[in-house]
């Protein structure tokens, strides 16, 4: 801790070309906290949604490839599935397109298979008698100041009605709540009638997107689902099916996946950041070759100058780097404060945290070693003299 | 009088290349505890060369370098380092000062080294600067002080950890009149009151007045020996 002043020193030496880097190395850590919370989050979906003696099937070829709702009674006699129910992925927007809203028409006992999603008795009684009744969760109530009773119009982005008007207008008449804070992202769904979108709309009559099985022994699940997919073998519809969490996780790649991206981003941004900072080090190191011949010459080892040079590639690397990620943690803060779960954010957390302060100091040692050592190794009388 | 420094036979070659310039050859000298010596000659004889390996901060092709006993050729690279720290104080021309750093940090940064508290660094270090007349500049960095004071910051950080040995390389060869006979009488008290052994390269006849021996070196050899007007 001694020669903290003698690290702090040399990197207020030149103060533009210090916070120059510094702004590098802070930008450089703010993506990998917030791009790391959001590859996280997505692949943390698929589990804090799952639940265990959930299965979904849907169609071998692509989940946009829609299976007939014939096979609905076929799959609720498979023995171990105690309920199922059917769905299909609806879309559009509320009031502009900024508000969008992915919906799902669901097929009757569709609640019944989510316990998770509480509602008073009244509510669910009120959503199975009304055709046009949709359940909405708490989360998206809130954010568009939703209260029962409340007719909603949706503009959808496929699905026009027969009738050949875009606009669905629903009746909201339950609101739920999840209580986990881990299914937090699960307040935003829009659940209506399958049996209303079906009549109603041009597209895709008779038809559904997936279904989902409850079945009585989770142990029995592969087996199941082994037996449901061999309903239609050999069909214009072979399904496959899952269990929720890798169909979640199916359901996530389908759209986006962002390991690779993620990684791509990091990668490009840190390889620039080592060629930034290497530059740096190799300059500052170089300015300063007289300097750190006179701390030779008082009696300095070899040793103490390559920490010394270490020390001050590292602290560059941690200050920035821990600047970055307090800042991808406000940033982070902010956007999950002002849109919700509706976003894939998770908190920037003490494993992104870790993983960040190891790459600085792996980044500070690997950019500082060279001119560490050449640091160590001057000899003396010719630093002195120039050469 | 006691010998400090014992050179026999000394040395010193570089090798540019394929050509092997000899700078030293075949030197022998003794210099005597509390001696104040100017080393003298033109330029490319020596000198410098000479006070390096004194100082311990090169080291020879051939000969024996003691210094209190110490044979410093003999040592390596991180023993010669810790007995330059312990046992030598370096002056240069261009006062090699660290400009981030104030006057009282550029001399403590020898005490660095020891087993010192940050204040006990810190008192020894304004012993320092009072005793060469700087103790109002201890906040000061190198830039805002004048070429005399920088090198005088230079001389208090030679002798702050107490060596018993000064080398100095063209102590006044940056400084105007004034200054230069400023840094050269506090040489002069350190080695008359405080019994310092001082090795000074000049080409400057008045500076090596100052001391008490003149060495003469020409072509790598020590050519005459001469009592100084301070004798």
């Amino acid at each position: 801790m001694k020669y903290l002043h003698l690290v702090w020193a040399a990197m207020l030496r030149r103060k533009a070309r210090t916070l120059l880097t510094l702004l590098s190395i802070m930008l450089a850590f703010l993506l990998f906290g917030v791009l790391d919370s959001v590859r996280s989050a997505f692949m943390e979906a698929g589990h804090n949604v799952a639940a265990v003696h959930r299965l979904v099937t849907f169609s071998k070829a692509s989940l946009t490839v829609p299976l007939p709702k014939s096979l609905y009674s076929r799959i609720e006699a498979v023995p171990g599935v105690s309920e199922a129910a059917y769905v299909n992925w609806f879309g559009g927007y509320y009031q502009t397109p900024k508000h969008a809203l992915g919906g799902e028409a669901v097929g009757a006992g569709f609640f019944a298979l989510f316990p998770e999603y509480e509602m008073p008795a009244t509510e669910r009684r009120a959503f199975a008698a009304i055709r046009t009744g949709v359940v909405v969760g708490e989360g998206l109530a809130r954010r568009y100041h939703w209260k029962l009773g409340d007719k909603i119009p949706v503009q959808a982005d496929i699905f026009a009605q027969k009738n050949g008007s875009n606009t669905w207008t629903f009746d909201l008449v339950g609101i739920y709540h999840v209580s986990a804070a881990r299914l937090e992202s699960e307040e935003y769904g829009f659940y209506f009638h399958w049996d209303y979108f079906d009549q109603a709309s041009a597209l895709g009559n008779g038809t559904v997107n997936w279904y989902v099985e409850r079945v009585a022994d989770p142990r029995q699940a592969d087996r199941i689902a082994r037996a449901i997919d061999a309903l239609s073998a050999n069909s214009d519809h072979e399904t496959q099916t899952q269990r929720e969490d890798a169909f979640a996780a199916h359901l996530i790649s389908q759209y986006v996946d962002m390991g690779p991206i993620v990684g791509a981003i990091l990668g490009a941004v840190f390889f620039t950041l080592i060629l930034l900072t290497s530059n740096t080090m190799t300059q500052a190191v170089r300015e300063r070759v007289p300097e750190l011949a006179i701390l030779k010459t008082l009696g300095f080892p070899g040793r103490g100058i390559l920490s010394l040079v270490l020390g001050e590639s590292v602290l560059l690397l941690a200050s920035g780097g821990a600047a970055g990620l307090v800042l991808a943690s406000l940033v982070v803060g902010l956007v999950r404060a002002r849109l919700g779960a509706q976003i894939p954010l998770l908190p920037v957390g003490w494993a992104i945290w870790l993983q960040g302060l190891g790459l600085t100091a792996l980044i500070g040692v690997l950019v500082g070693a060279l001119p560490a050592r050449h640091g160590m190794r001057l000899r003396i009388v010719d630093a002195l003299s120039g050469h | 009088m006691n010998s400090l420094v014992e050179i026999l036979g000394l040395s010193k070659v570089y090798i540019r290349g394929k050509q092997k310039i000899e700078v030293l050859h075949h030197i022998d000298l003794s210099i005597g505890c509390g001696d104040f010596v100017a080393l003298m000659g033109p330029s490319g004889s020596g000198k410098t060369t000479l006070l390096n390996l004194i100082g311990g901060l090169d080291s020879p092709t051939e000969g024996v370098i003691a210094v209190h006993g110490q044979r410093i050729e003999q040592l390596g690279e991180s023993d010669l380092a810790r007995w330059r720290a312990a046992h030598v104080g370096f002056v240069f021309q261009f006062y090699n000062l660290l400009p981030m750093l104030s006057a009282r940090k550029n001399v403590e940064l020898p005490l660095l080294l020891t087993r010192l508290s940050a204040l006990e660094r810190t008192n020894h270090a304004d012993v320092a600067l009072q005793l060469v007349g700087l103790a109002d500049r201890a906040a000061h960095k190198p830039a805002e002080l004048s070429g005399g004071q920088q090198q005088r910051v230079a001389i208090a950080r030679a002798i702050v950890s107490d060596p018993m040995l000064l080398v100095c390389d063209e102590p006044t060869g940056d400084l105007d009149r004034q200054s230069a006979v400023e840094v050269l009488t506090l040489l002069r008290r350190l080695n008359r009151d405080h019994g310092k052994t001082i090795v000074m390269v000049t080409h400057d006849p008045k500076a090596a007045d100052f001391a008490s021996k003149t060495l003469q070196l020409d072509k790598g050899t020590l050519v005459s020996t001469a009592q100084g007007a301070a004798a």
